[in-house]
Formats: structure tokens, sequence, C-alpha cells
């Protein structure tokens, strides 16, 4: 159970506190309701590479990291899909200088033309550190608009390709500023030793002048169902072949979400997992194997992916991976496995409230999804899943018409 | 009017309070230490058993031992280890490390008299079954290509074999090792090194006293000592080629690695040290980030780092940089490297890193995990809590004047191991 308190300014910015005198140490976290999914398709990565330049100086703050090293602070970022989440942890006695220098980005930035030309070069970097030079890098790149042929979700955070962010240009940077990164389209939240008096104080003082903007309607084309299976070979500078299987998924806030997220722990959390226990250790067909989901915002994937053993073809390894998707589609789960994955569920969360940051950044995420109250009562949710729902859900999501595979086959 | 060009008033941080451990021996020999805080009906227990002698011929045995003690005991086989740790959503957990390896359990309190037994028998009575043993080594070799590939993870190891030879230091495995590996000597490895003289027990989380006889029950009685294990080390034999280049063609990066065997925690000079690492490359606004990722846009990133073992420390600079620029930024690391060994540094940045480190310090202290892990470091280097006391009067206390003659000790460029994966 994580108690706070919430508010909101004039300007439309949300704010929840959560105070936890257990700690000497504050957190300030800001999530910005923008993403990849919220780019323009000729234009893809410019969420993450804006991201960037959020730490290249504001309009009265001309160093962003400079000011909160010297009073013992640290932060960082990330982008996703659906979200651009930036966070701050120092000392709670120095809480108003991460207001300080929250506020002044949110107001405006300093659009250094210096910073536009390193952060492009930083992120070209990146891009090649973490999708081209690694093997399997590209997997996202592959796989994304293998899945999706309208929806956004079809690239990457990265983007789709380097030229799209060789060419970002300063204009493009103020005109997404303008668009997305106003009081409006953000969630702050505040936690660890602070009081609900003070940060409304030092809310007001610091964000409260900052004008409303203009409010972002999201209006994304929506994935059409998929009719047929898809299916993709690359040939890869890979020591090993890969096998991955893209399912369409409900979105996040969807009903059913609860279930599949089971579903996924049911076959590859832990060793007692259906597809570790028969694929790896008793069949002996993969040396390793998972399955996740996106948890995206709109309708999502259900992945599998896994590595044949050496010798094992890619056929073999496909058809035993539907032998136990179908499995749950015709056997309903038992109750003792059911009750695994739910207790594991639960110790997770007791742990994930260990972490400051973790409730800072998962009441933000739940407010975003409607209220962060959901937060709360997201164990119950898990827990009154029955057997039934899951078989539903596997009838629903493992169907060929409805998968995507990609195969990776070693040069 | 709200003037936001000046920074808000902020203070320096005078104090870490550590929490302080319970301890107990059990009656065989087994340091059993506890903190206890916090409002989680939960607990991590870990068990940290000092490695045995390495052995060059058998490299891999440490680590097959310790990644394999899940994989079945004369009444528990791996499947039902799996089904029962799962089942009370515990977390089991195993790793090695260069000096010590552990297995640590995640638990909630209310399901914690089902998985000790569980845990006991793991570590008191494990058989490294022949086809769990074969499962291992391929799905490792399966591993070992993959990572073979990764060009971060190739310099890491060459610069580790390069620096400290063939211990569990410079522990840089093939194929043909995982193969050779043996079940008898598994069993044997096993049999001396996780005995309870040579174990210590920490376990942080909400513990009353039934928590902790729960605990002292299960590991007090029945798990005796057999004989003594060699826990000596070898001495390094370091390489006598200090520049190592592992061409990858084709490669858009390269990896570097550079640096050098240091001191480690328990010499005086350690903390000191760990400012001047922190000044060039320990944090985002060290002069390599400012100077290569945020200046010249070389890199995604770029840091130092030290480590500290029980017999020798190191003290490195990683980065994965455009091939392209590869030697523009090994200049560029020269370069900064040299300056801390030539220039005084101001008081502006000498006194944002004392501050960041303090805050950092403070920070790190999250919950009463953390206060766990902070102990750790100190204990098993043969310190203890007056460490941190120290540590933070010298971040306080220490001068530009003491950043330079530091470095200049500390830091020899030329002397340094210089690793590159990808092209030049």
């Amino acid at each position: 159970m994580v108690k706070f308190n919430r508010f909101t300014l004039s300007n439309g910015l949300r704010v929840i506190v959560h105070e936890d005198i257990t700690t000497p140490m504050a957190v300030l976290n800001i999530l910005y309701d923008v993403g990849a999914r919220d780019e323009d398709p000729k234009q893809t990565g410019f969420a993450h590479l804006f991201e960037h330049l959020m730490f290249g100086g504001s309009v009265n703050i001309p160093n962003y990291d400079e000011p909160l090293q010297r009073v013992g602070g640290e932060n960082n970022a990330f982008t996703s899909n659906d979200i651009t989440n930036y966070y701050i942890t120092l000392p709670a006695v120095n809480i108003e200088t991460a207001f300080w220098l929250e506020s002044d980005r949110m107001l405006s930035l300093a659009f250094s033309e210096k910073s536009l030309e390193v952060q492009r070069n930083v992120v070209i970097e990146e891009f090649k550190q973490r999708y081209l030079n690694q093997p399997y890098g590209d997997v996202w790149l592959n796989l994304r608009p293998l899945a999706y042929k309208a929806h956004p979700y079809r690239w990457a955070t990265i983007g789709k390709e380097i030229s799209h962010i060789e060419d970002a240009r300063i204009g493009d940077v103020k005109a997404f500023f303008a668009k997305h990164y106003n009081p409006q389209n953000a969630i702050m939240v505040v936690g660890g030793d602070v009081t609900t008096a003070q940060v409304k104080k030092l809310a007001e003082k610091w964000f409260g002048p900052i004008p409303a903007g203009n409010k972002y309607n999201r209006d994304l084309p929506q994935e059409p169902e998929q009719l047929a299976a898809r299916r993709q070979t690359v040939t890869a500078k890979v020591p090993l072949n890969a096998l991955y299987i893209a399912f369409h998924m409900p979105a996040r806030n969807d009903e059913h979400y609860h279930a599949v997220d089971l579903l996924s722990d049911l076959l590859s959390r832990g060793n007692s997992s259906r597809l570790y226990r028969t694929l790896v250790k008793d069949k002996q067909l993969f040396s390793e194997i998972h399955a996740y989901t996106t948890e995206s915002l709109d309708a999502g994937v259900f992945v599998v992916d896994g590595k044949p053993v050496a010798g094992v073809s890619i056929e073999t390894a496909e058809a035993a991976i539907w032998e136990e998707l179908d499995k749950l589609k015709n056997e309903p789960v038992g109750i003792d496995e059911l009750t695994k994955v739910k207790n594991k569920t639960e110790s997770t969360m007791a742990f994930s409230e260990m972490s400051l940051l973790d409730k800072a950044m998962n009441l933000a995420y739940f407010e975003l999804l409607g209220d962060a109250e959901l937060f709360n009562l997201e164990a119950a949710q898990y827990l009154a899943i029955t057997p039934l729902q899951i078989q539903h859900q596997s009838q629903d999501i493992f169907k060929k018409e409805n998968s995507s595979t990609l195969v990776y086959l070693a040069e | 009017m709200l003037d936001r060009t000046f920074t808000p008033e902020f203070k320096a941080i005078d104090r870490i309070n550590l929490i302080t451990p319970g301890h107990i021996k059990l009656d065989n020999d087994c340091n059993l230490f506890w903190f206890n805080s916090g409002e989680q009906e939960l607990v991590r227990i870990e068990m940290v058993f000092t490695n045995l002698r390495f052995n060059p011929e058998k490299p891999l045995l440490n680590v097959a031992v310790n990644t394999m003690l899940n994989d079945g005991t004369n009444s528990l086989t791996a499947a039902q280890i799996a089904d029962k740790v799962d089942y009370y959503g515990a977390f089991l957990q195993v790793d090695y490390g260069f000096d010590h390896s552990q297995v640590t359990l995640y638990c909630l309190n209310k399901h914690l008299k089902n998985t000790l037994p569980v845990i006991k028998d793991v570590i008191t009575d494990s058989i490294f079954p022949e086809k769990e043993l074969a499962t291992f080594i391929r799905n490792q070799q399966q591993k070992l290509q993959v990572s073979l590939q990764k060009n971060d993870f190739v310099a890491r190891r060459t610069f580790n074999k390069a620096v400290f030879g063939n211990t569990m230091y410079g522990l840089s495995p093939d194929a043909a090792d995982y193969a050779k590996i043996e079940r008898a000597d598994l069993l044997q490895h096993f049999k001396q090194m996780y005995q309870p003289g040579n174990c210590t027990l920490i376990v942080a989380g909400k513990i009353d006293d039934d928590i902790l006889k729960l605990i002292t029950h299960s590991f007090g009685k029945d798990w005796n000592n057999t004989d003594v294990p060699d826990i000596s080390q070898p001495a390094f034999t370091p390489s006598a080629q200090l520049y190592n280049y592992v061409e990858k063609p084709g490669a858009l990066q390269s990896a570097i690695r550079l640096g050098t065997a240091t001191i480690n925690r328990t010499h005086p000079d350690f903390p000191a040290l760990q400012v001047v690492n922190t000044i060039l490359g320990g944090y985002f606004g060290s002069r390599l980030m400012a100077n290569i990722r945020e200046d010249k846009g070389y890199t995604y990133g770029i840091g130092s780092g030290m480590s500290s073992m029980l017999y020798s420390g190191a003290l490195f600079i990683a980065t994965e940089v455009g091939a392209d620029v590869t030697g523009a930024a090994m200049k560029e690391i020269e370069k900064e490297v040299n300056i801390l060994k030539t220039e005084l540094i101001s008081a502006d940045e000498l006194s944002l890193v004392k501050n960041y480190m303090l805050g950092s310090l403070l920070g790190s202290l999250e919950n009463v995990l953390s206060h766990a892990d902070k102990f750790k470091n100190v204990y098993f280097s043969g310190l203890d809590f007056d460490y941190y006391d120290r540590y933070t009067e010298i971040i306080r206390s220490i001068t530009a004047q003491d950043v330079l003659r530091l470095s200049n000790e500390y830091l020899t460029f030329d002397q340094f191991y210089k690793v590159i994966v990808g092209k030049v």
C-alpha cells in the first residue's frame, strides 16, 4: 500500500506527493505524456533525441547537470514508445534545487545548436551501440514493422533509421517542445522525506507561473486486426539461429491485460515455468527461451523468443513452442500453477515497494493510466484471475493468423 | 517576479547513519549478521562463501558449482527445487564473484518456513546430476558464442586476463574449458567450499525473534564442517603485453578498455583515489563524459571505475566509440589523464565532486537491503563501519594538491593496459 496526496495546479500540472520519512532522500519524477508513437513517420526517433536535448540547458540555466551534482543529486531519463520519464534523486534537504531545474526546462529550453549537433552524434552512437553493433541488436527494428502495419508502434524508440536523426533541425525541436512539453501533458511525483504542504508551496512557486500551453490531442492510426500469419527470415552475422514470435494482445488498460501478463509468467517466469521446463530442460530443444509482453498503452504484442540448440531445426523448434501454446488453449491451468504465478507477482510488488524511485515512477505511470490509486489495486486484479480467463486469452492470442514470426539464421 | 537564474540554497551532507547489524556465531562457526528495518514483511538471505584456490587446469569449477547449485540434491530434482521456490513466490539466485560466491533467497516472511528447507538442502546436499551438467555445458557454450560477438564483453575479458593473468580475476574461458568440467570434480569442490565455517550469512529485512530463530535453527543444525578448505590464491602473472588489439572487420564501433591493477579498499589512499576516479570518469559530469560525449559526441557513454578485490584492485576506463574516431578517442582519454597530473583542479569542480559523492553515498542507502550491501563492502575487505567515517572525512578534506599528488602516484597512462576490440 503506497499512500499519496494529489493536487492539480491551475495550469493543469498534476502533482502527486508520497511522504516517506524512512529515507533522508527525495525523488522528483516527471512523466511527459509523449513517446515514439507520437512521432511523424518521417521523423522517427525524435522523442528520444528530444529527451537528450532536455539536458542541453534551459532558458535560465545553462547547464542542467552541474547544479544538481553540486547538491548531491543524480538524474536520468528514459523514452519508450508511450512515455518520456525524467527523474532526480537527491538529499531531501536540497529538494528545491530539483524544482528549480525541472520547472525551468518545462518553461523553455535554451535550444542550443551546439547541443543539437552533439546529441545527434551521441544518439547515432547509441543507435550503433545498442541496435547495430550487437548480435540480435536489430531484432526490434525488424519485428515491429512485421507486427504493425498502421500503428506507430511499427518503429522503435531509437527510430527507423539513422538518417531520421541526422536530419533533425532546431525548428523541429522547438515545435516538438511546444506541442508536448507543457504542464497539461505532464505528471509530477515528489516522494521521500517531504511533506505535502512543502511540495504544494514549491510547486506553486516554481511550476505555477508556467503557461498551460496547448493540450495535445492524440489521434493515432489504430492497428487493424491481423488476418494472416506473417513471416520474415533474416540471415545475419549472429552465432546462433534465433526465433521470435509476436502476437497482438490487449492494451495496458484493457480488462484482460492482467490475465495475459500472468500468461507470460506461466510460460517463462522462473525455472519452473512451462517453456523453460519443457523446451530447455526436458526436450533440450532450446538453450534459452523467454515470453514477455510489451505492456503498451495501445494494443501491444506478446513475444515468445528463443535460441534453438545447435542441430535443432527452426521447424522443430517452432513446432515445440506451438505445442506448449496449444496446451494453454486446450487445457485450463491448474490451481497450484496459477497460485504460483500470483504468489510471484505478490512478492515482486512487495520488493518493489522498497524502492522510493520505483514507487514514484509507478505512481506517475498509474496516474497516466487514469488514477494513481490503481497502483494499489493492481495486486487484487492479479489475484482475481481464474483458469478460465487464462484459457480464453490463450485462445484469443495464440492463433497462427495473429502471429508474426521472425527467424534469424546464422550466416 | 521569480528569479530563476539563482540556484536555491542548499546544504552539504553532514552525516551518514548506518544500521548496525546484529551478530552471532552459530555452533558450526557460520557467522550470521542481520539487519532489521523496514515496513515490508520480507527478507533477503545471503549465504556468502569464500572461493577455493583457483586451479588454472580447471578454471570453471567455481563457476559451475555455484551456477548448478539449484540443479538437484539427493532428495530434490532441479524441477522440484524450482517448483518449491516459485510456488512460494520466492527468488533463489546464485552468483559467483572474484573472491566469493553466494546463494541468495528473496522471500516474503510468511513463506520462509517453506523455502528455508530447500535452500538448506541446496547448500548441504547438491549432487550435480550428469544430465544437468550436460545441459549446463551446452547452454553455457551457446551463451559464450553470443557474448564473444559483443565487443565490450571481449574487451573486458581481454583486459582482465592481461592484468591478472591466469587467475579467477583474469578468468577468460573458452568452449573447451566448459567441455572438460567433470561431475566428480564438482562434487569434490562443493564438499570443500560449501561448509559452514566458510560461510557468512547476511540477512536483511523485517526480522523479529521468530524469523531469526527460524534461520538459526535451519543453518545452525545438521550442517557441520568436514575439513578446512583451501582458500589461498595463486599470485598473479600479468601479461608483458600492454597493448591488445582484437580486430573486428566491419565493426561500427570499437570497445576500448584501459587501466591498471591498483590498491584495494584496505589501502589508506583508496577513498581519495575514488575522488580522483570520480573526477575523471565516475559520474555524468566527469571530464571524460564532458569531453568525449558531451563535447565531441564520439560515444553514447564513457566512464571510469575502480574495483576492490581481496588481493588487488583495478582502475579502468571503458567506452564504445564510433570506429572512425577510435584513435581520436584514445588521444582524448590520454589527454584527460595527463591533465589530472599536471593541472590543479579548480575549487569549484572539486567542491562539486565532493558534494556529489556524499549525496551519492546517502542516496545509495535506500533501504535495509542497501545497508547490508554497504556492510558487505567493508566486512569482506576485513574492515568495519569506521571505514565510512574515514571515507566521508577524506572526501570532505581532500585538497586540489592531494588530487594532483594521487594522480601522479597512481595514474601512468604509458603503463596502462590498453585493449581495443573493433577497428583502429
